[in-house]
């Protein structure tokens, strides 16, 4: 844990509850986000992340513990907090019929920036964010990544000093995604404490000073994605098969982290020692299952979901990756993942 | 928060909804086409069989004269649904969500909306009745009288206009807005609003007499067509009163509830 006194922390946050008639999202949540720090919240969906920001944003009150954002305890001055964050949620909050200049300056209005200080902040974020182009367009014409800025954009006008950004890169091609990566390195460069929510673990790998996990409104562990890593003894071992049959037969015998039907690979845990190696085989062998190849991955976040929580990352987490990994390209693919879509292609035949 | 930073947001936000307003005006547009549309329909049509029930009610009055208040009611009903919709717009895509988490006057991102509706209600309603008077409505109205005119119009669409941010505020989608539309839409036809009262019959006649918009037509007329208003003048402006304050603090209740998701 970062020691609050040694570095001073800009979210404090103890014992938060958060319960919706009998269903309770939160259950008694720790965190402690240092002053200039990224902490990433990482967890599959329903964990209960966007409804930690809502509480750390004033949106919503908590049914217990307390938090302190920027030195305002949230419940006790709302007003004080909301003077120090600044939010990017979910969904885009731009306002479609302004351009991407009007949006920029209704924000600076609302600061009471003053005509000229608010225009020339407009400006700057314009250029910042590569938006100038575009500054006269109406946020309606824009793509999903430009939005996506424009809104964080919007979010800096006020100079805030915590940022909460839910899950900021959910739906962005894998270029949009390295730029809005590169922006939310430069803020917390710049001194600016970030909190942000994500199901994707290399972004929190590649963000994070610290991640926090999120399951079933707990933090199950915290630390650097290094310390994280070091508490899994090792990888895993990915094994490709040649046919479904073998794929199923295997996926019986085997403990399975996670299981790939269209690249008929399946993910079992395993450090790549000898020894494991070994008694991997003799198992496969044993109930005569043909492997095509076999390769030993060290250890990256999903295994530490897999070793923190007993269960892989939820498939949806898994479609998500896939579907920015390979820029959505492979249709069929999409098609097995979503079966809404499979259904309707059916009803189309 | 200061009274000084509630109006600058509030200007603020009035300033937006007016560039909305220029930017997409096809719903403007739209909410003015449908009352005039009906005013020429029912001018048109009804115009020869209503003349001697209108004659009947007030000597020297025309059928044009008798449904321009209808009109206007309709006018504004038509353009608090354009509101309905713009504010459950803000809220479905998280634009109030940001505004909810900004250091603002809470009530201001709310007063905006009404503001612009009020001010795009009152422009509605002005070339409405550019288009009776080229259609030959004859208006006795003196000055005091418009001065009234101007006053009850506007509290009418206060009224209106904040139990449709309301709604707008209420509704998890756009669909979710109809229902209120359709109440506000449907209600000045059981009213007094296009055949006198005294022509309706059993429970229709009860409803109408009782309606809150029925006072408010009839005074509108009284003070159109230079007729006494009797106690119509005060019952209109309790229910407008009544409308305003309970659409006011409903939405504001709405507005600091926590998102649902």
């Amino acid at each position: 844990m970062t020691d609050p006194t040694e570095h001073p922390a800009a979210i404090t946050v103890s014992g938060l509850r958060k319960a919706y008639g009998r269903h309770t999202v939160l259950d008694g949540v720790d965190l402690v986000v240092a002053d200039g720090s990224i902490l990433a919240l990482l967890g599959p969906n329903g964990a209960g992340k966007t409804t930690v920001v809502n509480i750390l944003s004033t949106l919503i009150a908590a049914d217990g513990g307390t938090a302190v954002v920027g030195g305002h305890d949230v419940a006790r001055d709302a007003e004080g907090v909301r003077g120090a964050i600044g939010v990017t949620g979910q969904f885009s909050a731009v306002d479609d019929l302004l351009t991407g200049r009007e949006n920029l300056i209704l924000m600076a209005d609302l600061h009471h920036l003053g005509k000229k200080a608010g225009r020339a902040r407009a400006a700057e974020l314009l250029a910042r964010f590569d938006l100038t182009e575009a500054a006269g367009k109406t946020a309606a014409t824009y793509s999903g990544g430009m939005k996506r800025k424009l809104d964080l954009a919007m979010t800096l006008v006020g100079n805030p000093c915590v940022i909460f950004l839910d899950e900021p890169t959910t739906g962005l091609d894998p270029r949009s995604r390295r730029t809005m990566w590169a922006t939310i390195r430069r803020l917390a460069d710049d001194g600016v404490t970030i909190l942000l929510t994500t199901q994707m673990l290399d972004e929190a790998d590649e963000l994070a000073d610290r991640v926090a996990v999120l399951d079933d409104g707990r933090i199950v562990a915290q630390g650097r994605p290094a310390e994280l890593k070091a508490r899994v003894s090792g990888g895993h071992i990915e094994l490709a098969f040649a046919d479904l049959a073998a794929l199923d037969a295997a996926s019986r015998v085997l403990q399975v982290m996670a299981r790939d039907d269209d690249a008929l690979t399946l993910q079992v845990p395993g450090d790549g020692g000898v020894p494991a190696l070994r008694a991997l085989m003799r198992r496969l062998d044993d109930t005569s299952i043909e492997v095509r190849t076999l390769s030993v991955h060290s250890p990256d976040l999903d295994d530490v979901f897999f070793a923190l929580t007993g269960r892989a990352t939820t498939d949806l987490n898994r479609a998500d990756r896939n579907r920015t990994d390979q820029n959505r390209t492979d249709q069929n693919h999409a098609a097995d993942q979503d079966p809404t879509t499979t259904e309707q292609m059916e009803d189309a035949r | 928060m200061s009274s000084h930073a509630f109006f600058a947001d509030s200007a603020t936000m009035t300033r937006r909804s007016l560039r909305q307003t220029v930017r997409y005006p096809v719903m403007m547009i739209s909410s003015l086409v449908v009352p005039i549309i009906l005013f020429l329909l029912f001018a048109g049509v009804f115009s020869g069989s209503m003349k001697a029930s209108v004659a009947a009610f007030a000597p020297g009055t025309s059928y044009v004269d008798y449904i321009v208040p209808g009109i206007v009611l309709m006018t504004v009903g038509y353009g608090s649904s354009t509101t309905a919709l713009r504010v459950n717009s803000d809220m479905t895509s998280g634009i109030m969500a940001r505004l909810r988490t900004m250091r603002i006057t809470r009530t201001a991102v709310l007063t905006g909306h009404v503001i612009g509706a009020v001010i795009r209600t009152l422009i509605a309603i002005s070339l409405v009745l550019c288009v009776a008077a080229l259609s030959g409505l004859h208006t006795r109205a003196d000055a005091l009288a418009w001065l009234g005119l101007l006053g009850v119009i506007s509290l009418l669409t206060i009224a209106i206009t904040w139990l449709s941010v309301a709604i707008g505020l209420a509704a998890n989608k756009p669909e979710g807005t109809s229902g209120f539309t359709l109440l506000v839409q449907v209600l000045p036809f059981i009213s007094s609003a296009f055949v006198p009262i005294g022509s309706l019959s059993g429970a229709l006649r009860w409803f109408a007499r009782n309606e809150p918009f029925t006072p408010i037509i009839d005074t509108i007329r009284g003070l159109l067509l230079g007729m006494p208003i009797g106690h119509s003048g005060w019952v209109a402006v309790a229910w407008c009163s009544a409308m305003a304050l309970g659409g006011y603090f409903w939405s504001r209740a709405l507005f600091n509830r926590g998102p649902s998701r």
